[in-house]
């Protein structure tokens, strides 16, 4: 019993590391669309992110700097999108497509013409990382069965990053449904032209949106360079764009559904890694490889079934033309 | 500009000696090579309702999108109360008491009533006061003007009148003092347009200022005290609604002399040449829409199918046409039953001897990046050539042949068909069908969004097939048009025909009454659609109860 809680708080432990990305991507995802503009391009900005913060962050020897740097190449990336999809009134998963590439090029090539590691960063350790914070008392409740070990090893313990991301999923919730700035960009995913006729810049909105997605997916990608790992290696972020994609629409583009679905994956992942080499009776070994397609595979099959009829937003994806 | 509001907003200053709410002088406005607004000048008087008709294209939403900050106009000025004012946005004008109920509702269909409402008008980052705020303003708005309606209600389940009833709350909310609406009736019923203009005399009366741009001219006569005539982008005349009659509006707007009443003689009916039995469709998402519906259509004679948009009219044309799959029932043309299931439907349909007009030109008629040629022989490409060749110079010809006849500008064979005119690319179409000499004819909507010169022109055409012995069913949501050209009416309601009319002595408050299934004589009684309603409140109940969307507001 005692046995069994332990494994579940470290496989809850694991889960909650590995959905801090997907979280911080999807609520930047859930950004950009609740305002019209699909993102396929999450994933090179999450890419682009996390080079950009290791990089830094080695080359300065800080963190935080890395961060900011991470938040810029996003925003870059983001601007190029805007500019794209929003002025030039171009096709949206195009140019999301064309940054995902863009974006595995550059960090392999300016990775190696800088750091000649083949494409890796320097390790980085100290204040060129973001650590654990311990939380008060998480050290003395750490001998108090249940409770203690659950404060100790699941509540405490994490980077602030991992922090931020779980407090960003209730302001997105508060943004979008409380405050006039979450109700004009709803409305502007969901019918621009009533936003138009209102008198409201649709331009300006929808840049607003894009510059918080830039921040969330830079922080989420930083996440992944100097706070999960210690340092950059080529396409580190392994697709997690996409299924924060998935997890939006599976989450129906709210936020509190998105934190269950990104949490969910993560958990999967989670069980996946500590499955890896275990026998299993009957079946025996499964191949590694089996294993590690699992999320991707759940992911293909709730998308086909079990979501039900997941409504966009209206606008979503549509350049806003105010002529006739 | 800081957000309008309607408590606190400084107001401009009124001159006092002017009774203008709104001048507009010399507005020019291209777009493109298009002239769209040509030096036009217009007075409107304070607390007037005030028409602005004209044919598609005559420029009444530009001038009307210029005044609202939509668009900029080139040159001119616009002055309100007197003032001159360069109006540069929605916001602008909505500052200065102008509001605009559009055409299509500039609503966000997922968002309540109320969220509506105070979109772009809000007092503060956080929306709680202000919706509160909103709640109470809006219980003294349907106070003063009869605008009752639930603020919690999403948009999208109300009903078009009582989205249209948001619209215009919208405006008031924000301080309307002049409300721009643009061919609001296009969309109701006869009683729903009805009480929109009991709620526009109650603004009247409250010293509003209402612009109202319509086609209809029926609507002008009956509400406004000035009307100004637009055509082609100029202004033509700004007339008393008591010195002008609808013929002479109609020759303004059309620059000719225009046969408002069609002329026919009595209907000549033979044999029955279309027989429809117990027929039962579905729509796209297994919905039964239309409910054992049987009626004939004899050679010389038009049947109208009357009902408000959305009661089983479309996909009981689209049974016909073959376009639909029957749960039940059959179809016979000139004897035959059709076999209409299959993907090849239709064209079995055509060889029958029936041809379709569809609904919808733009969707099922046309092909808009065709060329004109192409289009004039869509549906009947077999004919031209043998094999996989394609006989481009005999389908050329019949597409002159079609254009010469029927009059379809600019007679070009090679123009994409996206860029005619909504009549001509009507034309395209009718000529394609009505000249393949048909036995039977279905049409529906033939005259929406055409010009009144191409109304008078089509609906001779219809008459002409009739009297050539031709059995015709039309459809279409405009009451005046089934009235005036068929020679019987059905009315249908909620996927069953609900009553049948004779159009010379019908009267429009009984069609009404049976088209939103309200007729005390004329109940649906089938188990499991609607129930039986004796007194008015449960007719009220029957009214509101979901399956009957279109139709809810009778009141």
């Amino acid at each position: 019993m005692e046995q069994l809680i332990v494994d579940l708080t470290l496989i809850l432990d694991s889960t909650t590391r590995l959905a801090v990305p997907l979280i911080l991507a999807c609520l930047a995802g859930l950004y950009s669309e609740r305002a019209g503009i699909v993102d396929i391009g999450l994933e090179g900005k999450l890419l682009a992110g996390a080079f950009a913060a290791a990089a830094t962050a080695a080359v300065t020897g800080s963190a935080w700097l890395g961060l900011l740097a991470g938040i810029g190449a996003a925003l870059v990336f983001s601007g190029i999108h805007g500019l794209a999809s929003i002025n030039f009134k171009g096709n949206q998963a195009i140019s999301g497509v064309a940054l995902n590439f863009l974006a595995a090029g550059l960090t392999t090539f300016l990775g190696q013409s800088w750091f000649k590691r083949g494409g890796y960063t320097p390790q980085l350790s100290g204040d060129r990382r973001f650590n654990p914070i311990t939380l008060p008392f998480a050290n003395e409740l750490r001998e108090v069965p249940i409770i203690g070990q659950i404060y100790y090893e699941l509540i405490s313990g994490h980077n602030i990053i991992t922090y931020f991301a779980f407090i960003a999923v209730p302001v997105t919730a508060w943004v979008l449904f409380r405050t006039r700035f979450g109700l004009r960009l709803r409305a502007v995913g969901e019918n621009p032209k009533a936003i138009d006729t209102a008198g409201i810049s649709v331009t300006r909105l929808r840049y607003q949106a894009l510059i918080i997605t830039a921040v969330l997916v830079g922080i989420g990608g930083a996440y992944l360079s100097i706070a999960q790992s210690a340092g950059f290696n080529n396409n580190m972020s392994a697709g997690r764009g996409y299924i924060a994609l998935a997890a939006l629409i599976f989450a129906k583009w709210r936020p509190g559904p998105a934190l269950l679905v990104c949490l969910m994956f993560g958990f999967l992942d989670a069980v996946q890694f500590r499955i890896q080499g275990q026998e299993f009776p009957i079946i025996g070994e499964v191949p590694v490889q089996a294993i590690q397609a699992l999320p991707y595979i759940l992911t293909v099959i709730l998308l086909a079934g079990f979501v039900g009829r997941a409504v966009a937003p209206k606008a979503s994806g549509i350049p806003y033309t105010k002529e006739r | 500009m800081t957000s309008p509001n309607p408590s606190d907003h400084q107001r401009p200053e009124r001159a006092a000696d002017s009774s203008l709410a709104i001048e507009l002088i010399g507005i020019n406005k291209h777009f493109g090579p298009v002239h769209a607004n040509r030096d036009i000048n217009l007075a409107i008087k304070r607390g007037t309702v005030h028409g602005i008709v004209g044919e598609n294209g005559a420029g009444k939403s530009t001038l009307m999108s210029i005044l609202y900050g939509f668009y900029t106009a080139d040159s001119g000025e616009i002055r309100v109360n007197g003032v001159p004012h360069a109006i540069t946005d929605s916001r602008h004008a909505l500052a200065l008491g102008i509001g605009m109920v559009h055409q299509h509702f500039m609503l966000v269909d997922n968002f309540t009533v109320l969220e509506n409402i105070v979109l772009g008008a809000e007092d503060s980052a956080l929306l709680r006061p202000t919706l509160n705020k909103a709640r109470e303003h809006l219980k003294q708005l349907a106070r003063d003007y009869g605008l009752e309606i639930n603020p919690d209600a999403i948009v999208e389940n109300l009903s078009v009148g009582q989205q249209q009833r948001v619209e215009i709350l919208k405006a008031l909310y924000r301080g309307a003092e002049t409300l721009i609406l643009d061919e609001p009736t296009g969309v109701l019923t006869p009683a729903e347009a009805d009480h929109l203009f009991r709620i526009l005399r109650k603004l009247r009366e409250e010293g509003k200022t209402i612009i109202l741009i319509t086609h209809k001219l029926r609507e002008i006569m009956a509400i406004t005290d000035e009307v100004s005539v637009m055509r082609q982008g100029t202004m033509v005349q700004t007339l008393n609604t008591s010195d002008t009659s609808p013929e002479q509006l109609a020759e303004l707007m059309v620059g000719r002399r225009v046969l408002l009443r069609v002329e026919k003689g009595p209907a000549n009916p033979g044999k029955v040449l279309l027989d429809v039995k117990d027929l039962i469709v579905s729509d796209d998402f297994k919905v039964p829409r239309v409910k054992n519906v049987s009626f004939q259509v004899r050679a010389g004679e038009i049947v109208g199918i009357a009902g408000v948009a959305g009661n089983g009219q479309s996909e009981l044309l689209e049974s016909i046409a073959g376009m639909r799959d029957q749960l039940g029932g059959t179809i016979s043309v000139n004897g035959n039953v059709l076999s209409l299931d299959g993907d090849d439907g239709a064209k079995r349909a055509r060889d029958a001897g029936l041809a379709h007009v569809p609904e919808d030109r733009l969707r099922m008629g046309l092909i808009t990046n065709f060329a004109a040629w192409e289009n004039a022989i869509l549906g009947y490409q077999d004919k031209y050539g043998s094999g996989l060749g394609l006989d481009i110079a005999k389908a050329r010809e019949t597409a002159t042949e079609y254009m010469k006849k029927f009059d379809v500008r600019p007679a070009s064979l090679d123009l994409k068909t996206a860029n005619f005119s909504g009549g001509n690319q009507q034309k395209i179409v009718l000529a394609r069908e009505m000249e393949r000499d048909p036995d039977v004819l279905i049409v529906g909507q033939p005259t929406r969004g055409v010009d009144i010169g191409a109304i008078e022109f089509i609906h001779n055409q219809i008459i002409k097939m009739r009297d050539a012995g031709k059995a015709i069913l039309l459809v279409s949501v405009e009451l005046d048009e089934i009235r005036s050209l068929s020679d019987r009416i059905l009315v249908m309601f909620d996927g069953h025909i609900v009553g049948e009319a004779d159009p010379a002595t019908a009267d429009e408050t009984e069609l009404g009454l049976l088209m939103t299934g309200s007729h005390p004589d004329r109940v649906v009684t089938e188990p499991g659609t609607l129930p039986e309603h004796e007194t008015p409140i449960q007719q009220t109940l029957v009214q509101m109860s979901p399956k009957n969307n279109a139709g809810r507001e009778t009141n």
